[in-house]
């Protein structure tokens, strides 16, 4: 299925953020970090969680659908770039159609940035900035076979549900072993809207 | 919606990347084949990638810095070294921009009293105005009125050189450094068990063990690079053992996690070699053949049933049993241990209990079983192997052994009669300050006003001394109370090696010229010795020179670097001492052949009795005081606190409180204790004991750690008990504001910092550690 992409395992991260300043590093925008840290339960636990951008397959890219300059462009092999330049309004379309909150828009320049999977390296044949240095392997990067080598038994999901919607994507999830079937439940559940219990 | 990917790919052009147009830095990776070789690679833009270590802590994390056609540090690449393999943490990450930071010291400084300004002035009047003062003192109170300080972030070479200066050149007693606050207690248990001071095994032992056990060691913030190695060692489905009364990131996931209460530590293990014993998991044979003492340790543990110790630790009985079970029926297992068991008044003690269970469990000196110990600082191993410890001479030889003097003085060409005897450790030398015994001070690559406990005794005592020079390329907290500042180079403009927390010794290369203005520790303290009369025995021109003589001067001690030499570190990436011969590969394992450093080659147990912390409980101070790192932060903060990316991510210290305490997040909690008191936002979390408070320790007053906690020392090790003291918390009206360091005269504030350095006051906790409150 997947050629070498990034697999982000939350079980691991430590929340240390060497991934927010990695991506700083990375040329593609340097000063500016692409990556969330999200600490998922907090008061309780210590637990945190990485989000890049997870390059949407299937649908293609719904920031990229939604984009009415055309600017965010989708290569060849997948990778689901940053707005171009010369093309972004600021819209801000695409921060609101992606399920993982990963675009961000500059306010003061009125442009998208979001990660692009490293392309000024993954091209050259380099691992991204962030699943480089991530000193504990919670961001990885190469193939679900490599990823296995090194990690024997450890399952991966690249099909998440919003709702009724299913999303494939072409970075993918460590998953615990029971949570194997797919796909796995993405984002917040809806519980209620304006008021009402929404569960079925 | 789209089936096919391609079709949005097509409708949306990407026109793919010109090979030629790489970005720098890439390039030189892409013609090495996507891995960079450990070569100097220079690509067509005139960029330069230096193989080098990262400055701070202990892993010693191998990077390239990025240095570009006008031969300045830019940025940094990761290294495929054997240590991190490519990982860096964001310290790692952001050391780079020290370098060239507005903020660097560029001139010295130099003022008469501490009631005038700071003007900055010529090396030479700063030399002359130094050594006329250690004249002046030395002629009317005696040499050892005279002090210097030196730091476990140097060189080691440099380490060297301070021994070797205060001895030779200043003729003092008193030398001492800032690794006495890091792991000496690791160091003197080590000692006194197995007769060498360092690590039993690499970290890639970690990969082969079946039980991990790590205790008082934040690992995922303190050494986040090793942790690679803790989840590689889950991933064989070795268990977890993590002592520590937080839960940290590691014991999140661990299999048993014991949140004990801090300064119980040696009740807590001397009780798991109960259970050991009771449940007849000992390795008699190993014991019989390799310890001294056992008999002894066993009745002592005899005396620590899990009832007793459960007690004491405030943990369940059931724990004590279960990691008893864990540990020793494991084929291998390993115990990792840092501060958290070290920084106590029973430091030592506390490593030896670890010891003790190690060996009786026999797991020691194998492949994927042993011990070992993680220095926080960058060199906290080298930086007092050869010399600078108030007691050691070159080579970990005792000062006031006869023989090691004799053979260290026939090496320095002076007389034994001219050798001083041992000095005092660093917070004594604070004392002496505080009564006049010491007049005069230097101080190298350290920040005390920071880093030693009970701020107003060390301010007491430096205030108190009539003179007081600091070598630094940042104008720390303690800088700002010198009488001269002398503006030294950074790790990356020079070159010498360090020996990280497996004593695998490592070379730094120099990237960058430094700046006008700014000279190497050694010229400076060469020609400090030159002006003093002892230019004769300081004559190093360079690092390589003063490295050649430590290389004699460690030869034939347990410390032996004389087979390491600069050209081998290049090719093999680091060479673990021992490693007597130019053609000995090192050694990375210990006691493999089942011998250990003493005389009679056994491992000598040692009797522990647990004893509660120096600063008592009561009504008024109920609760434990526990300080730490965060992983943004390096020690003092003198230097991450100045680098934005770190600052933005963590930009002030807080107290973490259970929530039981009825505060809610980022309310201000006011911590008090014998010492004095100082208000922090409440960080409020279950992830700490209800009984514990927490506070990192990087920030200076108003909002330092260090100036609550005690100034107790181990009796042995000197090490000061920052990790527990008697406190209560109450609420408070508002939080002292945090403040910048102090800037350089003539010199700008970092301008690029994300936030502003004097930002107002905490809207939130600090990301990172969990808050209950809920938006
Ligand atoms: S670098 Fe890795 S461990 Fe650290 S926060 Fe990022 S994903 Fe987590
Ligand atoms: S892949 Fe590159 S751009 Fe994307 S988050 Fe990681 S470092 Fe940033
Ligand atoms: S601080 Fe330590 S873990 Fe972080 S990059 Fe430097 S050596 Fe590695």
């Amino acid at each position: 299925m997947m050629g070498r992409t990034i697999f982000i395992d939350p079980g691991r991260c430590i929340g240390c953020q060497a991934c927010v300043s990695a991506c700083r590093e990375c040329d593609s925008h340097r000063g500016k970090s692409m990556i969330h840290l999200d600490y998922t339960d907090e008061g309780h636990s210590v637990a945190s969680l990485p989000t890049v951008c997870m390059h949407c397959e299937d649908p293609v890219a719904p920031c990229a659908e939604v984009c009415p300059a055309d600017a965010i462009l989708v290569t060849a092999d997948g990778v689901v770039q940053q707005a171009d330049t010369t093309r972004c309004i600021g819209c801000s379309n695409c921060v609101n159609a992606c399920p993982f909150g990963v675009p961000k828009i500059d306010l003061q320049a009125k442009l998208q940035m979001k990660c692009n999977l490293c392309y000024d390296r993954t091209a050259y044949g380099l691992a991204p900035m962030c699943a480089t240095v991530c000193p504990t392997g919670a961001l990885f990067y190469g193939t679900v076979e490599e990823l296995q080598a090194e990690r024997p038994g450890v399952q991966v999901a690249d099909t998440f549900v919003f709702g009724e919607t299913e999303v494939r994507t072409g970075v993918a999830m460590v998953v615990p072993a029971e949570r194997v079937q797919w796909p796995v439940p993405g984002g917040l559940p809806v519980v209620e809207i304006n008021g009402k219990d929404v569960r079925r | 919606m789209t089936a096919d990917p391609r079709a949005a790919a097509d409708r949306r052009t990407f026109i793919p990347l010109d090979p030629s147009l790489a970005p720098p830095g890439t390039r030189a990776f892409r013609d090495a084949g996507g891995i960079p070789a450990d070569q100097w690679h220079a690509d067509q833009n005139g960029e330069t990638l230096v193989p080098t270590h990262c400055c701070f802590c202990g892993v010693q994390c191998g990077m390239y810095l990025r240095v570009d056609r006008g031969g300045k540090v830019f940025g940094v690449e990761p290294r495929n070294h054997d240590i991190n393999r490519m990982r860096l943490c964001p310290k790692g990450i952001n050391a780079y921009q020290q370098v060239n930071h507005p903020d660097r010291l560029t001139a010295p400084l130099m003022r008469r009293s501490r009631d005038e300004e700071f003007r900055e002035v010529s090396w030479e009047e700063a030399l002359d105005f130094t050594v006329s003062e250690i004249k002046r003192i030395q002629q009317t109170h005696g040499n050892d009125a005279f002090g210097l300080l030196g730091g476990a972030s140097l060189f080691s070479e440099k380490t060297y050189l301070v021994g070797k200066f205060a001895r030779v050149a200043l003729k003092t007693r008193h030398v001492d450094y800032n690794g006495r606050l890091c792991m000496v207690s690791a160091a003197g248990a080590n000692k006194l068990a197995f007769g060498i001071d360092r690590a039993g095994n690499p970290f890639s032992d970690i990969l082969l063990t079946d039980c991990l056990l790590i205790a008082g060691s934040n690992v995922g913030e303190c050494f986040p690079v090793m942790t690679q190695y803790v989840w590689g060692a889950r991933d064989r489905g070795a268990s977890l053992i993590v002592i520590d009364p937080r839960e940290t990131a590691i014991a999140r996931t661990a299999d048993i996690h014991v949140a004990l209460k801090p300064g119980t530590d040696s009740a807590f293990f001397t009780s798991v070699l109960h259970v050991v014993i009771e449940e007849g998991l000992t390795d008699e044979n190993y014991l019989a053949a390799h310890a001294t003492g056992w008999e002894e340790v066993k009745a002592k543990a005899a005396e620590y049933p899990p009832s007793r110790a459960a007690a004491i630790c405030g943990i369940p009985a059931e724990q004590i049993v279960q990691v008893a079970r864990t540990f020793a029926r494991a084929p291998r297992a390993m115990a990792w241990h840092a501060r958290g068991i070290e920084h106590h008044s029973q430091g030592v003690e506390n490593c030896l209990t670890v010891i003790n269970l190690c060996t009786a469990t026999g797991h020691i000196g194998k492949p994927g079983a042993g011990y070992g110990t993680i220095t926080g600082q960058g060199n906290g191993q080298g930086g007092r192997e050869h010399g600078q410890k108030s007691d050691l001479l070159p080579g970990g030889r005792s000062i006031m052994n006869e023989e090691h003097r004799r053979q260290i003085c026939e090496i320095w060409g002076i007389e034994e009669s001219e050798l001083p005897a041992a000095g005092t450790s660093m917070m004594e030398m604070v004392w002496q300050m505080q009564r006049r015994e010491i007049r005069g001070l230097i101080g190298i690559c350290n920040n005390p006003f920071v880093s030693l406990p009970n701020y107003q005794v060390v301010k007491e005592g430096y205030d108190t001394t009539e003179f007081h020079a600091q070598f630094d390329f940042f104008l720390s907290e303690t800088a700002a109370n010198a009488h001269v500042v002398f503006p030294v180079t950074t790790w990356a403009e020079d070159e010498g090696v360090m020996a990280n927390a497996e004593a695998r010794v490592v070379k730094h290369n120099k990237a960058q010229d430094p700046p006008p203005g700014v000279r190497t520790d050694t010229w400076a303290m060469c020609e400090l010795a030159r002006r003093l009369g002892a230019g004769d025995k300081f004559d190093f021109p360079d690092s390589r020179s003063v490295f050649d003589e430590l290389r004699v001067a460690s030869a034939g001690t347990v410390n032996d670097y004389y087979g390491i030499t600069y050209e081998r570190l290049e090719e093999t990436g680091g060479i673990a001492w021992p490693c007597p011969t130019t053609d000995h590969p090192g050694t990375p394992r210990l006691f493999e052949d089942g011998k250990t450093y003493h005389p009679d080659g056994k491992i000598h147990l040692q009797v522990v009795e647990w004893h509660p912390p120096m600063d008592p409980y009561d009504d008024e101070h109920p609760m434990s005081l526990t300080t730490g790192r965060t992983v943004a932060h390096f020690l003092s903060g003198n230097q991450t606190r100045r680098l934005g990316a770190l600052v933005e991510q963590t930009p002030r210290p807080w107290a973490e409180v259970h929530p039981s305490h009825g505060f809610r997040n980022g309310e201000p909690v006011r911590v008090v204790t014998r010492r004095g008191s100082e208000v922090f936002p409440a960080l409020v979390t279950e992830a700490i004991r209800p009984d514990t408070v927490f506070i990192p320790y990087h920030w200076p007053v108003p909002t330092a750690a260090n100036a609550l906690t005690i100034d107790a020392l181990d009796p042995r090790s000197k090490i000061p008990e920052y990790k527990v003291c008697a406190c209560r918390i109450e609420h408070a009206e508002r939080i002292d504001e945090v403040p910048a360091p102090p800037v350089a005269p003539g010199h700008v504030a970092y301008p690029e910092t994300q936030v502003s350095r004097t930002d107002p006051l905490p809207p939130t906790a600090p990301q990172g550690r969990g808050t209950s409150e809920r938006s």
